[in-house]
């Protein structure tokens, strides 16, 4: 079910993933290197990794202003590809974007210019909340082409025809939404997410929850309703967005990233040995 | 489904997914109520346009600018519809069409503020709560708007990202109905946003040149040669436009504002005007690919106009597409253009037009001969909320404007 073996890899492992999503370029391009790498210490499987765009419609506030942090310290497309060049990791990295950056890049129309240049440094696959499944036949296309894949995300709305529109189309993993609304950290656990989770069952590709998850107790609890991974966004750029407005050295938000990390880590791990246990395995 | 989802290369649909389903309910709603009728739908519509709205507008011969210019100049008066602009003929037909859908609750996004005051105007009418998002520079210059609307009993919420215009009001209206979706109708503003909003908007627009062209075929006894209306969103320009569409003999120009100049600062994201049609190149925005000003790496510029409903940095994918096909004639006038034509058309036909509005006479002023021998202008709104702005704006530039705008000394010294 996915394109890109390094991708494909991390979920065939008898363990659920840890998928932390950054802003590349929050606050600025030295610190937000140290901030990713420290995520893949603290056992990222997976690094959804933004690239910032003006107009983020699917972000609540915590990461539109990381967006806004990171555009104002110069990222652009081209500065995010030399960054992912830059970092030193060893976990797939998966780019986080709205669709006008994908479209507008290099010479020629449509999705292709990107992809070509993203498979070029590295990235694994997209995840692109203002394109449906209705409009990604193009970016499909490309992402096949380079052994890339591409994430859609399932809704607590989305039903029936949509559903298996987006079975067809999806690779690498499926993003579950856990809530209605934007991203940001909450304080506790939809029901949503077990009613979401039980739509798409019988899908065959991994599937990961995100949206609002802050805590480990969190993480486990996500991991017994069913998820086989977990994304975590808002709760990381929370620590990024406090470290730059306190003045607090990199080394220490980076040390908080990666305690962050393992918590949750540990978390979704906690939450698969409880599962295994209640199935008497 | 596809025929109501694109215009040629430009439209449809890209949202967050969480949207996806009611934007299916609601082009499922648009096709049976509004392009059937079903229910009575568009009786009713028609009924509360005419008793609430104060349908039909006038087609009224404007003497001076006739002999001005040596043209028979037919002004399509929306600043007589309730509220002051064509834009309760959209908000009311989609304020009604959530009420067919079920909603409980409205909210919308304004940049000029003339929309929000539609919706909250409609939201009343119709006894739906309501929630309007306005950009915080926009808050400021169009302060009567903000007053009205609450007055109204909606809610106004100041954004303040970015440039705090009509472009971030929009994104955070999105993001609200992101959470709300079940139970909550956004009544966009313009032809703008992922399909079907960009043929509804132009259905329930599409009434201003439906009244225009009956009233010019008895009154100027033939079709004009050109229809003119100011460009933002481009939803009264739309509305005028429609029915003439077919009509090949019908130029139809729209005219976008120009603002302090058309050249841009890539490096500070800015482009100091919103000639989208003019100036833009093809991108994704607010869920609809169209023509957008946009930096080499596609992302958002900030866009200027001296009027607040013209400052947007997208424009409705249908006129894109009409202007790709040269249907439809893109033009810009500038700041300094449109002031001197808000003063123009205020003393010589006693019309005191908004500020978006002018940019179109700007237009007749800059190009008399382009308008042929029988022309419609489309007035879009009238111009109370910009007194402040033209007081303001008119001081700070050497116009060619013979007004007095001092304070009564005597009155403002005793308080009176
Ligand atoms: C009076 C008036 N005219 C024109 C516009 C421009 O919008 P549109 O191009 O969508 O008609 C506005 C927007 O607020 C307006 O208030």
């Amino acid at each position: 079910m996915a394109n890109n073996p390094a991708l494909g890899a991390v979920f065939e492992r008898d363990e659920p993933a840890f998928v932390p999503y950054l802003a590349a370029g929050d606050p600025d391009y030295e610190a937000s290197l140290e901030y990713v790498e420290a995520l893949a210490r603290g056992g990222a499987d997976v690094i959804e990794l933004g690239l910032p765009f003006s107009e983020p419609i699917a972000e609540g506030p915590t990461i539109q202003s990381a967006i806004v942090r990171a555009l104002e310290s110069g990222m652009t497309p081209d500065r995010y590809f030399e960054f992912v060049e830059d970092l030193d990791v060893d976990v797939p990295l998966v780019c986080m974007t709205y669709y006008n950056l994908i479209y507008q890049y290099g010479e020629g129309e449509g999705p292709r210019p990107f992809v070509e240049k993203a498979a070029d440094v590295g990235l694994t696959g997209f995840v692109v909340p203002d394109l449906p499944a209705e409009e990604a036949d193009p970016l499909r296309a490309a992402c096949d082409e380079f052994d890339l894949d591409l994430v859609f995300i399932v809704a607590p709305t989305t039903r029936g025809e949509r559903l298996d529109r987006m079975r067809e189309q999806v690779s690498g993993y499926v993003y579950v939404q856990a809530r209605l609304g934007t991203t940001g950290a909450r304080d506790d656990v939809s029901d949503q997410t077990d009613e979401s989770l039980a739509r798409i069952d019988d899908w065959a590709v991994p599937k990961a929850v995100g949206f609002g998850i802050k805590e480990g107790d969190h993480a486990a609890r996500i991991v017994r309703a069913g998820a086989d991974g977990i994304i975590v966004g808002s709760a990381l750029v929370d620590i990024v967005a406090e470290g730059h407005e306190n003045g607090d050295s990199v080394e220490t938000v980076a040390d908080r990233l990666e305690a962050k990390a393992r918590e949750l880590k540990a978390g979704a791990v906690r939450g698969a040995a409880e599962s295994a246990e209640a199935d008497g395995d | 489904m596809s025929d109501t989802q694109k215009f040629g290369r430009y439209g449809g649909q890209y949202v967050p997914e969480a949207l996806m389903p009611a934007i299916e309910e609601l082009t499922d709603a648009y096709e049976r109520y509004v392009l059937a009728n079903e229910d009575g739908f568009m009786d009713e519509f028609r009924e509360r346009l005419r008793d609430f709205g104060g349908r039909p507008t006038p087609l009224q011969y404007a003497e001076q600018l006739s002999d001005a210019y040596d043209t028979a100049v037919y002004l399509k008066r929306e600043d007589l519809v309730h509220g002051g602009a064509h834009k309760l003929n959209n908000a009311l037909g989609q304020v009604l069409l959530a009420k067919y859908m079920g909603k409980e609750r409205i909210i919308a996004e304004t940049g000029a503020g003339q929309h929000g005051t539609a919706t909250a105007m409609a939201a009343a009418h119709l006894d739906m709560p309501c929630e309007i998002y306005m950009g915080r520079t926009d808050i400021n210059r169009q302060r009567p708007n903000v007053f009205r609307m609450r007055l109204n009993g909606a809610e106004v919420n100041p954004v303040t990202v970015g440039r705090g215009t009509l472009k971030e009001a929009i994104s955070e209206t999105m993001r609200d109905w992101a959470t709300t979706v079940e139970t909550t109708h956004y009544v966009i503003g313009s032809v703008v946003g992922p399909a079907p909003f960009p043929h509804m908007v132009r259905e329930f627009q599409s009434v201003i040149s439906e009244e225009a062209r009956e009233q010019i075929r008895e009154q100027a006894g033939r079709l004009p040669d050109s229809v003119v209306a100011c460009a933002g969103g481009g939803s009264n320009t739309m509305g005028a436009f429609a029915e003439f569409v077919d009509d090949a003999e019908v130029d139809l120009v729209a005219v976008e504002a120009g603002g302090s100049s058309l050249s841009v600062d890539e490096e500070a994201g800015v482009a100091p005007n919103s000639a989208t049609l003019s100036t833009g190149d093809e991108g994704v925005l607010h869920g609809a690919r169209t023509k957008l000003l946009q930096d080499s790496d596609g992302q958002i510029m900030e866009s200027h106009s001296v009027s607040a409903g013209l400052d947007y940095a997208g424009v409705g994918p249908e006129l894109a597409h009409l202007v790709d096909e040269g249907r439809v004639t893109p033009a810009n006038v500038d700041d300094d253009a449109a002031l001197e034509a808000f003063h123009r058309l205020s003393r010589e036909e006693g019309i005191i037009p908004a500020l978006e509005t002018a940019h179109a006479f700007g237009y007749l002023h800059e190009h008399p001969d382009a308008v042929g021998d029988v022309t419609v202008i489309n007035v879009s709104g009238r111009g109370d909320k910009d007194l402040e702005t033209v007081v303001e704006e008119t001081e700070k530039r050497d116009l060619d404007v013979d007004v007095d705008m001092s304070v009564f000394e005597g009155a403002a010294q005793e308080g009176v």
